[in-house]
């Protein structure tokens, strides 16, 4: 058998696609063709229905009832701790605190291990191209510690200057904080070899997962990071569910941000001491029904196996780029070389507004993301007000990739480019 | 009303803005800025007694924004200032000829926004 029938053996499209109820839907009249899983994945009817079997069936508060349900619930939203675990290669799924999202992990991280390890003067590298929710909450800390806030320059294909990394790394900084793969131009950083170096000058590697654990193998020992932020509703499950995975010891010596119910062991009147890791940092009732609906996301994701996702998306973003090229007056930002990125492509077209070129897509039934992506420092240094964003996820064919183009050949022509 | 704002009227004052640029003797003024997208329109006017004798503008924003700001502009000429007080969104989708829908009306409000705060801030010195 060739091997391309192989491939299209284990991972099946069109089987896929059939598990998103959403995907039948039409815009308009036309077809959804939603490429912006950037922004926030569909679901699959799995992950649906277990949300709806946990309600009509075992409905309940964790880690508190002695009764039925009560156990239930907890079981499962303990395995999906434990699923997420070993979907990332952690040691134990201590290490893996439940959070809201991305951006509360790495605010956790930041007002946690920041406030408690930075003091003024100390140096945090960042990138020029992260996402605002790995900028913002520095800033917020620099202007309480007095801590300095280096940025590594990227180079206008989107890729790392490692003569920036070289010189910026002399100076010593106490944590390395950065995307794996940029949101707004797919980059994905060479997050090991960058950690090998950080670790050597004493820095501590803080990785934005939240692009690259939806769309390739990631883990967390092969990457060298001692912390990792992921959101669930990029990887198929709901809304208001994401992971901050920390390094045992970093998060065993870490104070809780937020007190209140299930992070304690014993209060008193004037005292109270913690819980054990990872309850520590999961103050309240936590999302019970999106924590299940990530564990049966990541049995998805894993039954289509990670090396196939990232095998069909860099299929589909090679042929992606390659039918943009030759739409006229396209401008497409970051490298055009598949391996070293992920299936989020920026771009313009003429000298339409990326807002404009949305809306007109959308009258196609084509969702696209078009602004500055949460990046504004990266339109700055791009020197763009925004771009348009199409991204890819396991559900998309090279048909939907055709109907853009098309879409983006009548934009072209209306706006007389 | 059509949800299809790329009309031909719409392109072409995108394509050639009205009344573009500066205007001598202007006598009011005002500039601002859509945060969310990045867009800026400012508009200069010149006022006669409570009537908008002209108007300029000048802007970087999307078509929407920018064919808003140009329609707006050869509307108001030979308006009062009460009359300009009661435009208000409809007034603007009525011109566009199309309502741009939720997402996209913050676009088509902003030259509206500025042709109301020029008239707020007249001043009887000339614009430097």
């Amino acid at each position: 058998m060739p091997a391309a029938d192989k491939k299209t053996m284990t991972f099946n499209v069109n089987k896929i696609r059939a598990d998103f109820p959403i995907l039948k839907r039409r815009i308009g009249g036309r077809p959804l063709v939603y490429l912006d899983s950037a922004a926030t994945s569909q679901k699959p009817k799995q992950v649906i229905d277990a949300i709806r079997r946990y309600y009509t069936e075992y409905n309940a508060n964790v880690h508190r009832g002695l009764h039925r349900l009560s156990e239930q619930a907890t079981v499962a939203f303990e395995q999906s701790r434990d699923k997420f675990a070993q979907f990332i290669g952690t040691k134990t799924s201590k290490e893996i605190v439940f959070v809201r999202n991305t951006t509360e992990a790495l605010n956790l991280v930041i007002f946690s291990w920041g406030r408690t390890n930075l003091r003024a003067g100390d140096h945090v590298l960042l990138t020029e191209s992260e996402h605002h929710s790995n900028i913002v909450p520095w800033q917020m800390l620099s202007k309480e510690k007095g801590i300095k806030l280096d940025y590594l320059r990227i180079d206008d294909d989107g890729i790392l200057n490692w003569d920036s990394f070289n010189e910026l790394i002399k100076e010593g900084p106490k944590a390395l904080s950065l995307a794996h793969v940029s949101n707004a131009l797919g980059t994905i950083n060479p997050v090991k070899q960058m950690a090998r170096e950080a670790h050597k000058v004493g820095a501590i590697v803080v990785v934005d997962a939240a692009q690259s654990v939806p769309h390739m193998p990631v883990n967390v020992a092969d990457l060298e990071c001692d912390f990792m932020a992921v959101s669930g509703h990029k990887m198929l499950a709901p809304t208001g569910i994401g992971v901050l995975y920390g390094r045992y010891d970093l998060l065993d010596h870490m104070e809780p941000v937020m007190g209140g119910g299930e992070m304690i062991r014993e209060v008193h009147l004037q005292d109270a001491r913690w819980n054990d890791l990872p309850w520590k940092f999961e103050a309240g009732t936590p999302n019970i029904e999106g924590a299940i609906g990530l564990g049966v996301a990541v049995d998805y994701l894993s039954r289509l196996g990670m090396e196939n996702v990232r095998r069909h998306e860099k299929d589909i973003t090679k042929y992606a780029l390659d039918q943009l090229a030759d739409v006229k007056g396209l401008v497409l930002y970051g490298t055009r070389d598949v391996e070293k990125r992920g299936a989020a492509i920026s771009f313009n077209l003429g000298d339409i507004h990326a807002h404009d070129l949305a809306t007109i897509l959308d009258t196609q039934g084509i969702a696209i993301r078009s602004g500055h992506h949460c990046a504004q420092p990266l339109m700055e240094r791009l020197r763009v007000p925004a771009t348009a964003r199409a991204s890819f996820y396991i559900y998309n064919t090279k048909k939907e990739v055709d109907i853009l183009v098309k879409a983006l050949e009548s934009a072209r022509k209306m706006f007389k480019i | 009303m059509s949800r299809y704002v790329y009309k031909e009227a719409i392109l072409d004052h995108y394509r050639h803005p009205r009344n573009y640029g500066d205007l001598p003797n202007a006598n009011a003024q005002a500039k601002e800025e859509n945060v969310l997208c990045g867009d800026v329109i400012e508009m200069q006017l010149r006022l006669k007694g409570d009537r908008v004798d002209a108007v300029s503008f000048r802007g970087e924003g999307c078509a929407i924004s920018i064919a808003s700001a140009s329609m707006l502009t050869e509307f108001a000429k030979g308006k009062t200032i009460p009359d300009i007080k009661k435009l208000g969104k409809g007034e603007v989708i009525g011109l566009l000829g199309a309502d741009p829908g939720p997402a996209r009306i913050e676009c088509a409000l902003l030259g509206l926004e500025v042709l109301k705060a020029a008239i707020g801030e007249r001043r009887d010195t000339k614009v430097p």
